[in-house]
């Protein structure tokens, strides 16, 4: 039951998160809003995993969580620098 | 008993911590607003759910791997909060600040002017009123 709860109100907070990604006037706004889907994705799994009764599915919340800080710091180098492959600004 | 009631209490918390959160980054006017409500309740929201999972969860390798996935949550969600306020500051980003000119306030303010125009018509008719009168 309270799994449940939980997992509603992740639920509800993803929606608010996707309709900021949606609005977001610039393009930190929407990478702000992703990041915070992401980690609600995880924490969503992980209730999941209880709420089933199948605690082998955390090891999949644990591959969203990696998957999620490499994508948004991949994300935010490519709008910074236009490209992926130059070195940082400080290393030049 | 206790530890189920008090996983349950630490789940509850958690998942209105979220909302908050939510709320925060779907109504505050500014990136770095924003940036504020998302990063500091994202990593308290984290812990209490997964506290309350693993409580639930007794000692087991479970338990093993939400402490796993906290840990990296807890160093990864500043991180990631950083850099992003570091990119929106090298992006040419300037927080809203308090003024009359900066975007956002100008349709309050003009709201507020045009009471106080109101408010002085009105003075300037009574004047009136009472100079006839």
């Amino acid at each position: 039951m309270m799994f449940a709860v939980t997992a509603l109100a992740i639920l509800v907070t993803m929606g608010l998160a996707i309709a900021r990604a949606l609005l977001g006037p610039s393009v930190y706004d929407r990478i702000l809003a992703v990041n915070m889907f992401g980690t609600k994705t995880v924490l969503l799994i992980a209730v999941f995993a209880f709420l089933s009764g199948r605690t082998d599915i955390l090891d999949i919340a644990l591959l969203y969580a990696l998957l999620n800080f490499v994508g948004v710091v991949a994300v935010l180098k490519l709008v910074e620098q236009g490209n992926l492959h130059s070195p940082g600004i400080e290393d030049e | 008993m206790v530890i189920d009631s008090l996983s349950y209490v630490f789940l509850v918390a958690g998942g209105l911590l979220g909302v908050i959160g939510g709320i925060g980054i779907h109504r505050f006017p500014d990136f770095f607003t924003r940036l504020h409500a998302a990063g500091i309740t994202d990593t308290l929201c984290a812990a209490l759910i997964l506290l309350g999972l693993g409580l639930q969860a007794g000692l087991e390798l479970a338990s093993f791997k939400l402490l796993m996935i906290f840990a990296f949550l807890f160093f990864t969600s500043p991180t990631a909060s950083h850099a992003l306020a570091n990119a929106a500051i090298h992006g040419g980003l300037k927080p809203l600040l308090d003024t009359p000119t900066a975007p956002g306030r100008k349709k309050k303010a003009v709201k507020k002017k045009k009471a106080v125009k109101k408010k002085k018509t009105v003075k300037k008719k009574r004047a009136k009123k009472k100079a006839r009168a």
